[in-house]
């Protein structure tokens, strides 16, 4: 008997794996079809995919270390111009330290802290948000007046006060821009929930006899995951942008650390001497955001039949009309 | 009248052909799709989900919307193309004001911010160009039409304060504010209780007559048909397969499709003990088959079936069908059946 | 039927069962709460392997009831028993016990099945989730519940996008029989079908019934095809049961004016009959439940009211054996 339950769990277990490199392949050919269709939103993923690629290989691709002093070089300009140094691409700093190479691990802190960011709140919120829409109640009432009451209070001086208070670490800084976005998590989760309890086939699965993590887990989070990836990606391009104003405001990453937001806030003191400082960092930003939200756009209407339907046909009947 | 007869049919749709161009492939959801339809007549369009009525009704009033397209065919109002290339200016008129629409669904084809006294009067405003005052009394005097009781009072109410039945009344009040020569009903009482069907299909009954409209009237029920057409067309995977005279084609239907629609159809007058289903399943009309559409389900079918698609072809009594083998009788007991009922 | 309605102990017994809702809305920011009784002192019994035809126009509580006996609602008055064994106040680990004998078939082939899950995905959950069967165990059940529903075994690996609607409603059958229930409640099962279709479908319920005992409460709005399937047809109107009878004697001795006038309603596809029939056309609406008329609910519609039909609600009585009916004239 319990030989027989276990090569039942197993061949369960192998059953499903057996078809999904097939699936993963699928899925795969379908994104890049999908991509095709977008070039604005193959744009976007592509300086994205660069990005990390960046980010992960920093250490190698950055020409010096990104605080080696070296004041003899300071304020170089970019190689270009007047007065550069081949040996600085993008120019150095006011310590003489290399552009490019601040800017390229920059790129980490940025990414990674958006990362965590998301991940972190993202959870926090969709929890909430599931227990909120599925159990209601009190329940509900408890985790939407704590949403209202923390959407209410300004994000900007609650990080000002912790990070004041508590040593400002990536750490920090990560749980406090999570405390601040987590809100729209729950409250799209909660949404999305709602409506798909009153679907029928979630009605279906309680009838056969499903349990409420089953419901949860099987039947209500699938709905979830076009639209929060969606809303994630977009969240990651605002705490990118948090996080570089609250470097800016030294409350973020400290030196001798690197971050787009830190070198924009150092550079700006010699904004009319030495222009590439504000500006190489300035513009790694908004290139990330700008990509992100190509990427967030797309996404949206790739996973949107009915967007999906419409560019088609355009297509297609003109193709056949035409023949 | 007469001299209006003289002219031909009120209403001419021609070898229709729309395509719906999607994903997952081209789905050809009318195929060459002919009839026609006379002054003061009520015409029903049967056919199950996916037999392409609605889409010739959509087709009819131009709302025919990607990824969808009219692909061949001519549509002809009063002798005239509505889809023929100078015709924009010409079909623009028609629609709306000779031709009405009824929908299916009253609540969604309401809307719920403005009164029903404000949806009717916009129109009379629009298109007859009546003022503030002549509007309204014409809005309640359409509405005093269609059995509303209390018309002045109703014109001040919003959708939700009305019920099924009298949203559908008001639904077509604003269908009959142009004077429309042709109402075309799509579904106009499957949303509706058993009870209230019956009130409308009444209604529709007196209009008909009193107005002298013409009806096309679309509906996957056929004993809605049979209360209300003078005529009927059967329509199946984007053809239609048999039409005539309504009491003709009950009495002696000639398509094998028709004949296993009445057969599967439950009626409280006849107890059978088990129902004549049609098996299988309609064809996926973005991959149609060879030859009659049917004969994946045709008990009779054979291999001219197969091999070549029947055209609808004149018979006596002024029907016309689409069948190699017509008034074959398909289905065990069909004779016998025939018989019982006659 | 009727014999076997007399010898055997009923499967399902419904007791002056009532539905309240509470809504909020009238008065200032919709503070007022009115009470709604959707259904009203509702009783009647199902017998193993019989089917009771329970119909009703929109408002007349007669899906309210069938979510009722599926305890899907808290807010009732009155007792459900389950082959004797009071389920009314059932919740939690036990209700989910219980879904082992009581499942459902939907109206809607389309909503009720999880569009990302397969075939045999669906067909298997109800056993996975009752520990009855997992992973391949499961398999070989499913193919023999698609067979049985007239499915091929190759449907298992497709989702149900890929169906028409007839078989996606054949799938929602397989998996409310997975369990092997006694009693199914098939709220307008048929409804959404088309008419070629819909004969399949009732055909398959018909034999379905032969082969396993089981007890159907098959609600609709359309008496035509509960004719065809019911042993016994219940009517209501307006949250109350008005006329429970053997379906011959509804059909051929209708004893309520509302039963008559919506036997009048049904169309019969035939033009010659159909448009020689008496026809009782109904004026006015059906009431609301928020307002319910005084005495009894039929009394605004029907043409033979009196005043005492105004004043008091008719009992709901046997009149003949077996014939029960709520009308003063009856």
């Amino acid at each position: 008997m319990a030989m027989t339950k276990s090569t039942a769990g197993t061949l369960a277990h192998a059953a499903p794996l057996h078809g999904r490199p097939h699936e993963l392949f699928n899925a795969l050919r379908g994104i890049a079809r999908e991509l095709r269709a977008d070039k604005l939103g193959a744009f976007g993923t592509m300086i994205l995919l660069v990005l990390v690629i960046v980010a992960i290989a920093a250490p190698a691709l950055a020409p010096y270390d990104p605080a080696a002093q070296s004041l003899a070089d300071r304020l170089l300009p970019p190689a270009w111009l007047a007065g550069g140094s081949p040996a600085h691409w993008l120019g150095t700093d006011h310590l003489g330290r290399d552009v490019l190479s601040r800017t390229i691990h920059g790129a980490r802190v940025s990414l990674l802290v958006g990362v965590a960011v998301v991940a972190l709140a993202g959870t926090f919120g969709t929890v909430l948000g599931l227990v909120a829409g599925y159990f209601g109640g009190r329940a509900d009432t408890i985790i939407m007046r704590a949403v209202d009451i923390q959407v209410a209070f300004p994000a900007l001086l609650l990080a000002l006060i912790i990070l004041t208070v508590v040593k400002p670490t990536p750490g920090t800084l990560v749980i406090v821009l999570a405390a601040n976005g987590w809100m729209v998590y729950a409250r799209l989760v909660r949404g999305v929930v709602l409506s798909s309890r009153q679907s029928l086939y979630v009605e279906a699965a309680e009838i056969v006899g499903c349990r409420p993590l089953r419901v949860i887990f099987r039947h209500v989070l699938p709905n979830l995951t076009s639209p929060l990836v969606t809303l994630a990606t977009l969240e990651f391009a605002r705490i990118v942008l948090a996080e570089a104003a609250l470097s800016f405001l030294g409350l973020g990453v400290q030196p001798p650390a690197t971050s787009w937001g830190l070198d924009v806030a150092a550079g700006k003191n010699y904004i009319f001497d030495a222009w590439w400082l504000v500006t190489v960092p300035g513009t790694a930003i908004a290139l990330t955001v700008l990509s992100i939200n190509l990427v967030a756009s797309w996404i949206r209407i790739a996973t949107d039949p009915r967007e999906r339907q419409k560019r088609f046909a355009r297509g297609a009947a003109v193709s056949e009309m035409g023949a | 009248m007469s001299a209006a007869a003289a002219e031909g049919p009120l209403l001419q749709v021609k070898g229709l052909q729309v395509r719906y161009f999607t994903e997952r492939g081209t789905i050809e959801a009318s195929r060459g799709v002919t009839l026609h339809l006379d002054r003061g007549e009520t015409l029903g369009l049967v056919g199950e989900s996916g037999s392409g009525k609605s889409v010739t009704s959509q087709a009819i009033l131009g709302l025919i919307r990607e990824p969808g397209r009219i692909v061949a065919g001519d549509i002809v109002w009063k002798g005239r193309s509505l889809l023929a290339a100078d015709g924009a200016a010409y079909a623009r008129r028609v629609r709306g004001k000779e031709i009405a629409l009824v929908f299916q669904d009253p609540m969604t084809s309401l809307n719920p911010v403005f009164t029903i006294g404000l949806q009717i009067t916009e129109v009379l405003r629009h298109h007859l160009k009546l003022g503030r005052r002549a509007a309204s009394d014409r809005a309640a005097e359409l509405l005093d039409l269609v059995g509303i009781s209390a018309p002045r009072q109703r014109l001040a109410q919003y959708p939700h304060e009305l019920s099924g039945g009298m949203r559908q009344r008001a639904l077509i009040a604003m269908a009959l504010s142009c004077e429309p020569e042709l109402l075309v009903a799509d579904e106009p009482t499957t949303a509706l209780d058993v009870t209230i069907q019956a009130q409308i299909l009444e209604l529709l009954g007196s209009l008909q007559q009193r107005l002298g409209l013409s009806i096309l009237l679309i509906t996957h029920d056929l004993g809605v048909v049979a209360a209300l057409c003078h005529r009927v067309a059967v329509i199946y995977a984007g053809r239609i397969v048999e039409t005539g005279r309504a009491a003709d084609l009950f009495a002696r239907p000639a398509h094998p499709y028709t004949m296993g629609l009445l057969r599967s159809t439950p009626r409280i007058d006849v107890v059978r003990p088990r129902l004549v289903a049609i098996d299988g399943t309609p064809p996926d009309l973005s991959h149609p088959p060879a030859g009659c559409a049917f004969h994946t389900r045709c008990p009779i079918a054979t291999d001219a079936c197969m091999a070549e698609a029947p055209s609808l072809v004149p018979q006596a009594g002024g029907r016309t069908v689409a069948c190699w083998r017509a008034f074959t009788p398909a289905w065990p007991g069909e004779a016998a059946n025939r018989r019982a009922r006659g | 039927m009727t014999m076997m309605t007399t010898t055997t102990a009923p499967l399902v017994e419904v007791q002056n069962l009532s539905v309240h809702y509470a809504a909020r809305g009238g008065g200032w920011l919709g503070r007022r709460i009115r009470p709604i009784t959707a259904v009203e002192d509702v009783s009647f019994a199902i017998f193993p392997g019989e089917t009771l035809g329970l119909v009703g126009e929109s408002g007349s509580g007669k899906s309210t009831t069938g979510r009722a006996i599926l305890r899907r609602i808290d807010s009732i008055t009155g007792r459900i028993l389950f082959r004797g064994r009071d389920i009314t106040q059932v919740r939690g680990e036990a209700l989910r016990r219980l879904r082992r004998h009581v499942q459902m078939i939907f109206q809607d082939p389309y909503a009720s099945l999880n569009p990302r899950m397969t075939v045999l995905e669906l067909v298997a959950e109800p056993l996975v989730v009752h520990g009855l069967a997992r992973g391949e165990a499961a398999e070989p059940r499913v193919a023999s519940l698609l067979a049985l529903v007239g499915l091929p075994e190759s449907a298992m690996e497709r989702y149900p996008h890929e169906f028409s609607g007839g078989q996606r409603q054949r799938i929602g059958i397989a998996r409310a029989l997975a369990l092997e229930p006694d009693f199914i409640v098939a709220d307008e099962a048929v409804s959404a079908l088309d008419v070629s279709i819909r004969a399949q479908i009732v055909n398959l319920l018909g034999d379905l019934q032969a082969r396993l005992n089981l007890a159907y409460l098959f609600i609709a709005h359309d008496l035509s095809v509960v004719r065809h399937i019911s042993h016994r047809i219940a009517i209501m109107y307006a949250g109350k049961l008005v006329e429970l009878a053997d379906r011959d004697a509804i059909f051929r001795q209708p004893l309520h004016p509302y039963t008559r006038a919506l036997l009048s309603a049904i169309l019969i596809p035939d033009p010659q009959i159909q448009q020689q029939r008496r026809r009782i056309v109904l004026t006015g609406e059906i009431p609301s439940p928020a307002a319910p008329p005084s005495g009894c609910r039929f009394h605004t519609r029907c043409a033979h009211a009196t005043a005492k039909c105004r004043a008091e609600a008719p009992p709901f009585e046997e009149k003949t054996p077996g014939h029960f009916a709520a009308c003063w004239a009856a």
